[in-house]
């Protein structure tokens, strides 16, 4: 696969767009779900997702032959989820506690205005519910618990991913999972 | 819980990564057989890990990959040149009958082939590439020669681009018109129309 892929690069390189198609259809499926679990909004992960692929073909010069390229598109796809998660944050204060609400956070009190707690719960999918919970982590625990467990990437993957020490991954990791034991345990 | 071993949860994480040592492993079973609290933690980790795991795998909309081609700089100058030579075997002939005759297509071009840009303290260059960064404003027109512009900022005014490609950024923004111009094949055309011509007179001229 690897090597497929690294074959049709230098046609890339030479400017041509059907080899890059070839590529975008190998990835395509991995980093569009990596956007969606990272920002839970189809629209902003195909915006997010296109973007990253077309980074990616502007600056596929730049781009390592002797490492996975797979790595090179999730640095470059992670790297613009958590931009735009950060660009969103100001505008709506989703983390914010609101004084009085019990731990209630802004972004649970627009989910549930219109219906109770328990109906909520009855009528969300389990499936919306971890997602829901996965979007309250702090990004960086976010990313790693997705790239660990939905895209299923080792622990050095995900450290040449993001740039980090094996050690700050691993320990990510660790917070990443204990707090999501805290909001999912009583499901 | 006021018994159990200092690093007990770090434990379980070592357990969870499958990198737990023998001995962590020792001291974790031997603590988990006498502590349900150390039992339950651990158990709602695995649930939760699980949970996460059991998340449908969701697959990118249909018209993806042509999205994404046609947001794409236009092919590069080389591989449209190529395909043009190729879809025009008897000018690419008088082309390179010119090229023979004159000696001196190429060395011509590259004289005026240096990459330049209108000058400006926020526009950046990398390579043969000018970038309006994330978050600057650049007031008035932009003109980049035998070089990319790639704009993620906003550019008050018109952007054109001779010989390169322009990338827009899903940020970026341009208030004015732009303008891609494809030097390089108006001159060819030049060049072999003046080479027929050339042709007619050595021609006329026996
Ligand atoms: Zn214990």
């Amino acid at each position: 696969m690897e090597e497929f892929v690294k074959s049709r690069i230098n046609e890339v390189r030479k400017g041509d767009h059907n080899a890059f198609g070839e590529i975008v259809e190998i990835y395509k499926d991995r980093i569009y779900q990596l956007c969606y679990r990272m920002l839970g909004n189809a629209h902003e992960a195909e915006d997010i997702a296109q973007e990253a692929f077309i980074r990616a073909y502007v600056n596929i010069e730049r781009y390592n032959i002797n490492r996975k390229f797979s790595t090179w598109l999730y640095r470059i796809a992670t790297n613009l989820c958590i931009d735009r998660i950060r660009k969103k944050k100001p505008d709506y204060f989703l983390d914010a506690e609101v004084a009085g609400t019990d731990g209630l956070n802004l972004y649970s009190q627009v989910k549930s205005k219109e219906m109770s707690p328990d109906e909520k719960v009855a009528k969300m999918e389990l499936q919306e519910i971890i997602q829901m919970e996965i979007l309250k982590l702090p990004e960086k625990y976010r990313s790693v618990i997705l790239l660990k467990y939905i895209e299923e990437l080792s622990l050095k993957e995900i450290s040449e991913v993001l740039d980090l020490p094996i050690g700050t991954v691993k320990t990510r990791i660790h917070r990443g999972r204990e707090a999501l034991r805290k909001q999912l345990r009583n499901i | 819980m006021g018994q159990c071993p200092v690093n007990i949860k770090e434990y379980m994480h070592e357990y969870l990564d499958g990198e737990i040592s023998p001995e962590h492993k020792q001291i974790l079973q031997d603590h988990l057989a006498i502590c349900s609290d150390c039992q339950k933690h651990l158990h709602e980790l695995e649930k939760t890990t699980a949970l996460v795991q059991s998340m449908s795998h969701i697959k990118a909309p249909d018209d993806f990959t042509l999205k994404v081609i046609e947001k794409l700089p236009k092919e590069k100058k080389k591989v449209g040149i190529k395909r043009w030579f190729s879809h025009h075997p008897f000018l690419t002939a008088a082309a390179v009958f010119v090229i023979l005759m004159s000696g001196s297509l190429f060395s011509t071009w590259g004289d005026s082939n240096q990459f330049s840009v209108t000058k400006d303290p926020n526009i950046i260059i990398e390579n043969n590439t000018a970038v309006v960064p994330e978050g600057e404003t650049i007031k008035g027109d932009i003109v980049v020669r035998n070089g990319d512009i790639r704009i993620e900022g906003t550019v008050e005014g018109n952007v054109t681009v001779v010989n390169g490609d322009k990338y827009l950024a899903s940020a970026g923004e341009v208030t004015g018109e732009i303008e891609e111009i494809n030097e390089i094949f108006s001159w060819l055309w030049y060049q072999i129309k003046n080479g027929f011509n050339s042709i007619m007179n050595l021609l006329a001229g026996l």
